[in-house]
């Protein structure tokens, strides 16, 4: 297929949830070469979302969770970084392989990303109209005026309140949840099709949190987005996403959807996660921790990345890498002893 | 979605004031109420003001007390001091001293405005691309810069200006430019250097923005005070610099007409015709300390932490 502006579909499009997924990564190995050492960010990572779906990408911090997300928007700083093998498909097409003019037109086009900390991502000597409306100029070759009608249409989808006012307003002059709309705006200006958001609302407050979120899943249902959120916070996992990537170490060690994972984890690392979960009636006992760091990814272990922090770890752990493979429908696990895993929860 | 909305703009009335402080948004806006409330802002603006209107327009000042014309001269008169029609006196030649400063404004400030906004923009330029770049354009850039720091500036301007028997204001402009470059380059780089890894540039860049566009609309216009401030500081110095060279002989020369040619000549009879030195010192200080008190107020009202 071509990957020109295609015609674009306005409002909302036709459903599409036949599974088909839209945005692939396959086999996906990063590393950042330092003076000293190679840090080998990503290895073999590999996850896909289809339209209208939310995939959670879940891990804690520097797992690699938002090195992903920055390889497929192509801001990674190479170097250091260097995507050393595999495939990030767009509708079938390696995005990777792309000339540089042709992957910037598809960002923001087809596929947009929100950060994490709204007020250092919109420029501040721009007012925040501006700033959406330069997406419609730019991208679309809208006029002034145009793009500035847009901009509040946008504004307004995000739901801020009395938009034609605002826009004339400097990034600074919105509280932290507003900013993130706007964000949100920018993003979506153009209707792409797949959004990333890098853990949208860890800068928010819990409330202000919940509001986004719910904006997200909206605005997803709206136009059929396949949404990606990169997070640490299960909580917000488990409320809005469809499906849960869990990374660990750079790669994918349990992949399942939201109910099952919780119910039944097939990765010990998924079940220390979900055990330390902070519940109702744990009153007055010390929380279960998962033992020991995440490995130093510049010398990663051998084997299984996680068996010197495993439960069930046998030497096999230490010899063979576990392939991440099916271990019952729509389930993917990354443990040799995934099914006993399953039976123990 | 009303009540969540509200609360939100709640949590924005507590913070305004510190955000305010924090971002940079309202850079220009707080800049100009902080100029505002500064007089030495308006002193400089109306002594720069002035000057450029007798800088472009020396004939309507120069005929205030009816002897408009520089050229016209009468030797007996040579030397003469202040008199009736003539307030500063006679110069060497026996011309009108008056008609002389007054025409003699426009090289100076020319050249030092054509060679500030010349490195202005060479410095804009190489400062951006060589920041936001890095690699080998930034090590290119930067090792030229340092040769060109290497020189001493005025030597550097004797050495190639008398290779230029026949100079113009233009000639010493590019020459000045040639040496003044290096400094706004530099401040250039590192501001650059420190936006490029901002999470806004970040955003453009995945939000599909090419390279020029990313540096020249989002580095440039967050980059660009230091070097506004420096550049006019710097008009002062380069007007002071184009009369040193003047007074050295490797500037313009006779017949042209400029302050630094009338110090030259002066110099040699200070004792018996001070007023000759007097009146172009005079404009030429009151022209630089214009620029200078100019770039202090814009530096004060563009640096938060002097707030």
């Amino acid at each position: 297929m071509t990957l020109g502006v295609a015609p674009e579909s306005e409002g909302v499009t036709s459903p599409r949830r036949n599974g088909e997924p839209l945005l692939a990564l396959d086999d996906l190995y990063v590393e950042f070469r330092g003076r000293r050492q190679t840090v080998a960010a990503l290895n073999g990572l590999s996850y896909s979302v289809a339209a209208g779906e939310t995939l959670a990408v879940v891990g804690e911090s520097g797992s690699g969770k938002s090195v992903s997300a920055q390889a497929v928007m192509g801001i990674l700083d190479c170097p250091p970084a260097r995507i050393r093998r595999g495939e990030i498909r767009y509708r079938g097409t390696d995005i990777l392989r792309l000339p540089e003019r042709q992957r910037r037109k598809l960002r923001a086009t087809k596929i947009a990303m929100v950060f994490q900390d709204a007020l250092s991502a919109l420029n501040p000597v721009y007012t925040v109209g501006e700033q959406i409306a330069e997406m419609f100029r730019v991208h679309r070759g809208d006029s002034h005026g145009e793009a500035r009608r847009k901009a509040i249409e946008m504004m307004e989808r995000v739901r801020i309140p009395d938009a034609r006012r605002r826009v004339g307003d400097y990034p600074h002059q919105f509280s932290g949840g507003m900013r993130q709309r706007i964000m949100i705006a920018v993003a979506l200006a153009l209707d792409p099709e797949v959004l990333i958001a890098d853990e949208p609302t860890t800068a928010l407050d819990v409330t202000v949190q919940a509001q986004i979120m719910k904006l997200l899943r909206e605005l997803k249902d709206e136009s059929n987005l396949a949404l990606i959120l990169i997070t640490h916070d299960l909580g917000v996992v488990a409320e809005v996403a469809d499906r849960i990537a869990v990374v660990y170490a750079g790669q994918v060690v349990e992949e399942a959807p939201v109910g099952p994972l919780f119910a039944s984890p097939a990765h010990p690392y998924t079940k220390g996660l979900i055990a330390s979960i902070p519940r109702l009636g744990h009153r007055g006992e010390r929380l279960p921790t998962l033992r020991g760091a995440p490995p130093t990814l510049a010398a990663p272990p051998t084997g299984c990345p996680f068996s010197p922090r495993c439960p069930y770890a046998q030497p096999v752990c230490v010899d063979n890498v576990p392939p991440l493979r099916d271990v019952l429908p729509s389930r993917r696990s990354a443990c040799h002893f995934a099914e006993q895993v399953l039976a123990d929860a | 979605m009303t009540e969540p909305v509200a609360a939100d703009q709640a949590m924005a009335a507590g913070q305004p004031a510190l955000l305010a402080e924090l971002a940079e948004g309202s850079l220009r806006r707080d800049a100009w109420l902080v100029l505002r409330r500064k007089p030495e802002f308006f002193l400089s603006a109306t002594l720069i003001l002035v000057m450029l209107f007798v800088g472009a327009f020396p004939g309507a000042v120069a005929g205030l007390f009816g002897h408009g014309d520089p050229r016209v001269c009468d030797l007996a008169r040579s030397g003469g001091g202040p008199s009736s029609g003539h307030p500063f006196g006679y110069d060497l030649q026996g011309c009108d001293l008056y008609a002389n400063v007054i025409y003699g404004a426009r090289p100076s400030i020319s050249i030092g405005l054509l060679t500030t906004v010349t490195s202005f923009v060479v410095s804009a330029v190489l400062g951006i691309v060589a920041g936001y770049h890095g690699g080998i354009v930034d090590a290119l850039v930067s090792r030229v810069m340092d040769v060109f720091f290497g020189f001493p500036f005025i030597l550097g301007g004797i050495i190639i200006l008398t290779a230029f028997p026949d100079r113009k204001v233009w000639t010493i402009a590019l020459v000045l430019a040639l040496f003044s470059w290096p400094t706004g380059t530099r401040l250039m780089r590192s501001s650059a250097l420190a936006l490029r890894d901002a999470d806004y540039v970040l955003a453009a860049r995945a939000l599909g923005a090419s390279s020029p566009r990313i540096m020249f609309r989002h580095v440039f216009p967050n980059a660009v005070a230091p070097l506004l401030v420096l550049s006019t500081l710097a008009v002062g110095g380069i007007i002071a610099a184009e009369a040193s060279l003047t007074f050295l002989g490797v500037g313009l020369r006779l017949p042209a007409i400029s302050w630094g040619l009338q110090l030259s000549v002066a110099q040699g009879y200070l004792r018996q015709y001070p007023h000759m030195l007097f009146f172009p010192a005079l404009f030429l200080s009151l022209t630089v300390l214009g620029f200078i008190l100019l770039g202090d107020a814009l530096r004060d009202a563009f640096d938060p932490k002097l707030r």
